[in-house]
């Protein structure tokens, strides 16, 4: 990588190099040597962004402090030896070391309530992330593939759902569905029918401008069919995207879901969510803080260090907004 | 300041030959250079390392020449230009000097600096498209440039003088058009509009930061004509910076070649162009279609790439791509001297092998690229301005 | 630009006629309202029930219903509460309450966004664009619900009690029972005011804060800053007429995209401090099942919604000769 003819298409750091090379022909290319080149220049590309990831020392950090923080939420209730609905029989207990967290005045543990509400709103944030993507990335990919009457159809649609003020439309289904079994589910569900109407609109972006570039034209000419284009030609390049979109859509769905449960219209009780959690201890936020602040300061952790992962992301796959131009 | 000429990588030989050729360059335009640059060198620290976009350039610009300035994509051109109107990014380090009749420019406060700008030093840049600020009518944001140096000039004297200039660039209906918006004009309208913009307040220097690469190759020929006719309205001297060689023989006194940001070659057009002493002009007229040249069948391309800028071994850094290549080109870079004619330098071990010969040796790149199976990085043989009238003044 | 204004206002009424249609769906299906009454101990007559029944119209088929509403509602109309209260002449009064906070809160955020926007580009990888970035993304990843109550429990409080008067209210919209005019309370309303209005600017400020400055920062990079630079022109001169006039163009955009959300935001706000304004009245009329309140309040915010991005779209056409033209 240091020297030949590689060099000049891994290091785009240099200014000028965005001049235009007008109608600059490539000479005759002998097959083996365009594969070589080929390859070298996506692996580089790979490599690039995550090394450019690894150097956004914020977003590394988060990184690890979000997977401890999912690790903790996921399994830490079970290992914790109170369970979330236990009575301790210590009441409005301060932190100690036998409650880290505190109890409450029914004799609750908090730290096993912040372990049960952080399970909770991770688990829902992860199930709308991979729905809203999903299905975001589906009809933009459709709207931005084919235009036309479809995108039209779509597109309305997407608006409709930008423009109710979604937090009443989420209440009123978060209240019609809370309240049965398994009521998280129901609640990402619901989050995820109004999360993936941003992403469709950025994928849609992305693919309205990608299909008219030389190479679909190319792929096309070589009698590649329409799926084949949009998952082997399209997709990948709005990828950077989309993942960056996912990460902002999990921070959404936390704070949202825990708006919604301190509504009353989320996570129903008996079970509790850090946004019930934080509507019960507000309250005593000048005599017993600690049932506001240790709920508070776990949605802002995940929350931030989900932002700040979200950042990297955008900083490694498009650099030009970091990087010293000339 | 004492920075010899060759010298960014030359630590081990930072020597004699250098600042004599530094001193000849200097000397070459004689006292009364208008735009004198010197040892001129630019550093940006980027994520993957410093990238030394300019490394030493020198040259002077007489009042009322053309200097045209050639090379690839990435040979420092802009970035010289940038730099002498102190438009950088705050990141780039720059050493060395620059004087504008006599007045030091580089490490000047930006409230003096603006004094310069437009009003001595005008400049135009690359693509008309994203030039001109889509807000503002276009006749309002030449008016807006001459009323930045005369505070006493009333805005409709302003105005009137927009229109004028416009009528002089060739826009139709000069005073309707002012006030349109920068969107409703094509792209060589606009690159005309910049030019009255650069011509209204009569500078000595225009810098020309390729200024038709990006129009249609019907329009560059018209753009070059414009750029001319405001030469002769305000006598400025231009800088031409182009990677087309093409526009360069059609309008230029003098070419100076860069190469990997550093100049590699200084002479007049007829020098470079029918005695180049740089294997690097030599490829570079190679892949350039000639009207005159009746036996030439086939473009001879330069094989490879230019080096990237972060970390340039030792040596001449044109060597990896170079015919003559012998051991000491990997070792020593060489500086610029002076070569056969008066003005006329060239940075190559071998320059003197090359003056044997008369003309471009037509035969050196085609016999080295037929065995070369790499990517192949050419000039863009946009060229269709030939070098049909030779270079005037 | 009038026939614009005409063709959007036509289109939008589809958006409102389906949004109506599914809300309407939806809280009808959620529940019976009539359950709180049918539960009473000791249960009241069937005759009484059945009398509510037709009060309300419950006895008639859905279809029928929608029609009543919508016939009602072009008359002015807005029907009446479970309880029999009119809903039109609840919500002009919760309207004004809200309002007040909705515009002061906006107008707030977007002068601070563009203040700090500004200033962290121009100071772009400076310690003070680190802090306005990490305050940024604090913000983004923090509970609305969670800052007003950090803010009214334990600031205001503190402060009113280190100035020994009550200086912020912590709760109301004002003072129960105030009498005069509007404006010899105006002192009162803005003492309420205060905390209110920080929060809820807090989230859109800082989401808006970091939009401004990455399209400052394109400005900045762009050409024909550069030109106007080379020009002669002075770097006041420069931020302001060409880079700062520029860059505010996309903020009016999504402004006008985020206002739903700060709708769904004075929803909470108001709930932490306890204000009778429209947002009470939602959670309200979806806790009690109650149709026409939730109707009512989702029609005023989808009309707000839809005039505001219409006032961005003239807005837009007015700062841009681009799309004036277009």
């Amino acid at each position: 990588m240091a020297s030949g003819p590689t060099t000049g298409t891994s290091t785009t750091g240099g200014p000028d190099l965005v001049e235009t090379p007008g109608g600059a022909q490539p000479g005759p290319k002998p097959a083996g040597v365009v594969e070589r080149e080929f390859t070298v220049a996506v692996r580089s590309q790979r490599q690039m962004i995550l090394r450019r990831f690894l150097n956004h020392r914020l977003a590394v950090a988060s990184l690890i402090i979000f997977i401890a923080l999912l690790m903790g939420s996921l399994i830490g209730g079970r290992l914790w030896h109170y369970g979330f609905a236990d009575r301790t029989g210590d009441y409005s207990q301060p932190p100690s070391l036998k409650h880290p967290m505190g109890t409450d005045d029914i004799g609750h543990d908090v730290m096993a309530l912040v372990f049960r509400g952080a399970q909770k709103s991770v688990q829902i944030a992860l199930l709308v992330a991979l729905l809203s993507t999903t299905i975001g990335t589906l009809v933009g990919a459709v709207a931005g593939f084919y235009r036309g009457r479809a995108d039209a159809l779509l597109m309305r649609f997407v608006d409709l759902v930008l423009t109710v003020p979604s937090l009443a439309i989420l209440a009123v289904l978060a209240s019609v569905v809370g309240s049965k079994a398994g009521g998280w589910f129901f609640v990402a569900i619901v989050l995820a029918g109004i999360t993936w109407a941003p992403i469709s609109r950025v994928v849609r972006g992305v693919f309205l401008s990608l299909r008219e570039k030389e190479y679909v034209e190319a792929a096309r000419a070589l009698g590649a069919n329409d799926r084949r284009i949009i998952f082997r030609h399209l997709l990948p390049n709005a990828l950077g995207a989309i993942i960056v979109n996912a990460t902002i859509v999990v921070a959404v769905a936390i704070l949202t879901e825990t708006a919604l449960s301190y509504l009353g219209v989320g996570v129903q009780r008996p079970d509790t969510s850090l946004g019930l959690l934080i509507s019960d201890g507000q309250g005593a936020a000048q005599t017993r803080p600690w049932l506001f602040y240790f709920p508070g300061l776990v949605i802002i952790l995940i929350a931030l260090t989900v932002n700040f992962i979200g950042d990297g992301l955008r900083d490694a796959f498009d650099p030009t907004q970091t990087r010293v131009r000339a | 300041m004492s920075r010899p000429l060759t010298s960014a990588t030359a630590d081990a030989h930072g020597g004699t030959a250098a600042p004599a050729a530094a001193t000849a360059v200097g000397h070459e335009a004689g006292g009364d250079a208008v735009l004198r640059v010197t040892d001129l060198t630019v550093d940006f620290p980027t994520d993957d390392g410093v990238v030394h976009a300019v490394r030493g350039v020198s040259y002077a610009l007489s009042p009322r020449e053309v200097l045209g300035i050639v090379g690839e994509s990435g040979s420092g051109k802009s970035v010289t230009s940038l730099a002498i109107i102190g438009l950088l990014p705050k990141t780039a380090r720059i050493t060395g000097s620059v004087r504008f009749r006599g007045e030091e420019l580089i490490g000047l406060p930006d409230k003096d600096m603006r004094k310069v700008r437009g009003e001595q030093i005008a400049m135009i840049f690359q693509d008309p498209m994203t030039s001109l600020n889509p807000v503002y009518p276009i006749g309002w944001q030449i008016a807006e440039g001459i009323r930045a140096h005369h505070r006493d000039v009333s805005r409709a004297a302003a105005r009137s003088r927009a229109v004028d200039l416009l009528a002089l660039v060739g826009i139709p209906h000069p005073k309707e058009r002012a006030a349109n918006y920068p969107h409703e004009f094509s792209g060589g309208m606009r690159q005309r509009v910049v030019i009255a913009l650069a011509m209204a307040n009569d500078p000595d220097v225009i810098i020309a930061d390729e200024p038709t690469t990006a129009l249609d190759v019907t329009v560059q020929a018209q753009i070059l004509e414009t750029l001319q006719k405001a030469q002769q309205e305000t006598s400025a001297a231009i800088v031409l910076i182009t990677h087309d060689l093409g526009v360069v023989a059609g309008v230029a006194d003098r070419v100076l070649v860069m190469y990997a940001g550093k100049p590699v070659e200084l002479g007049s057009v007829d020098d470079v162009y029918y005695r180049p002493r740089m294997p690097y002009s030599i490829g570079l007229l190679g892949s350039l279609p000639r009207l005159d040249a009746v036996d030439q069948d086939r473009l001879t391309p330069i094989a490879g790439a230019p080096p990237s800028l972060i970390n340039l071994p030792p040596g001449c850094p044109f060597s990896p791509r170079c015919p003559l290549r012998q051991g000491v080109c990997d070792d020593e870079e060489p500086a610029l001297r002076q070569t056969d004619g008066q003005a006329h330098y060239a940075a190559c071990h071998f320059s003197h092998t090359l003056e044997s010969e008369d003309g471009v040796p037509e035969g050196l790149f085609s016999a080295t690229s037929a065995d070369f199976s790499g990517p192949i990085a050419i000039m863009p043989p946009t060229g269709a301005v030939a070098p049909t009238e030779g270079p005037q003044s | 630009m009038l026939a614009f204004v005409v063709r959007r206002l036509i289109v939008s009424i589809p958006v409102l006629l389906l949004s109506s249609v599914l809300v309407f769906a939806l809280v009808t299906f959620s529940g019976d309202p009539l359950a709180d009454l049918k539960a009473k101990n000791p249960p009241p007559s069937p005759a009484v029930i059945h009398a509510r029944e037709h009060l309300l119209n419950l006895d008639k088929p859905i279809v029928t219903r929608y029609g009543i509403w919508l016939g009602n509602l072009v008359r002015g109309d807005m029907g009446r509460t479970i309880a029999g209260t009119d809903v039109r002449s609840d919500l002009a009064r919760r309207l004004l309450v809200t309002a007040r906070m909705v515009i002061l809160a906006m107008i707030f955020a977007i002068i601070l966004a563009v203040i700090v926007g500004v200033i962290s580009a121009v100071r772009q990888y400076t310690a003070l664009d680190y802090t306005f970035t990490f305050a940024g993304f604090l913000f983004l990843s923090m509970p609305v619900f969670w800052l007003g109550a950090l803010l009214k429990e334990i600031l205001a409080i503190k402060f009113n009690d280190a100035v020994g008067r009550t200086v912020v209210y912590t709760v109301g919209d004002s003072t129960p029972g105030l009498t005069g005019g509007f404006f010899s309370n105006l002192g009162n309303y803005a003492a309420h005011l205060v905390l209110p209005t920080i929060t809820l600017a807090a989230i859109s400020f800082a989401s808006w804060s970091r939009f401004q400055r990455s399209s400052m920062l394109d400005v900045l990079n762009s050409d024909y800053v550069r030109l106007a630079r080379a020009k002669g022109l002075s770097k006041s001169r420069v931020m302001v007429r060409h880079a700062l006039r520029t860059a505010l163009i996309p903020l009016v955009t999504v402004v006008a995209i985020d206002f739903g959300a700060i709708l769904g935001g004075a929803v909470i706000t108001e709930r932490v401090f306890a204000w009778h304004g429209m947002g009470e009245l939602l959670i309200t009329g979806i806790t009690s099942k109650d149709t026409n309140v939730v109707l009512a309040w989702l029609m005023v915010s989808a009309v707000a919604v839809i005039g505001f991005n219409l006032i961005a779209d003239v807005l837009y056409a007015y700062l841009d000769p681009r799309i004036r033209h277009g």
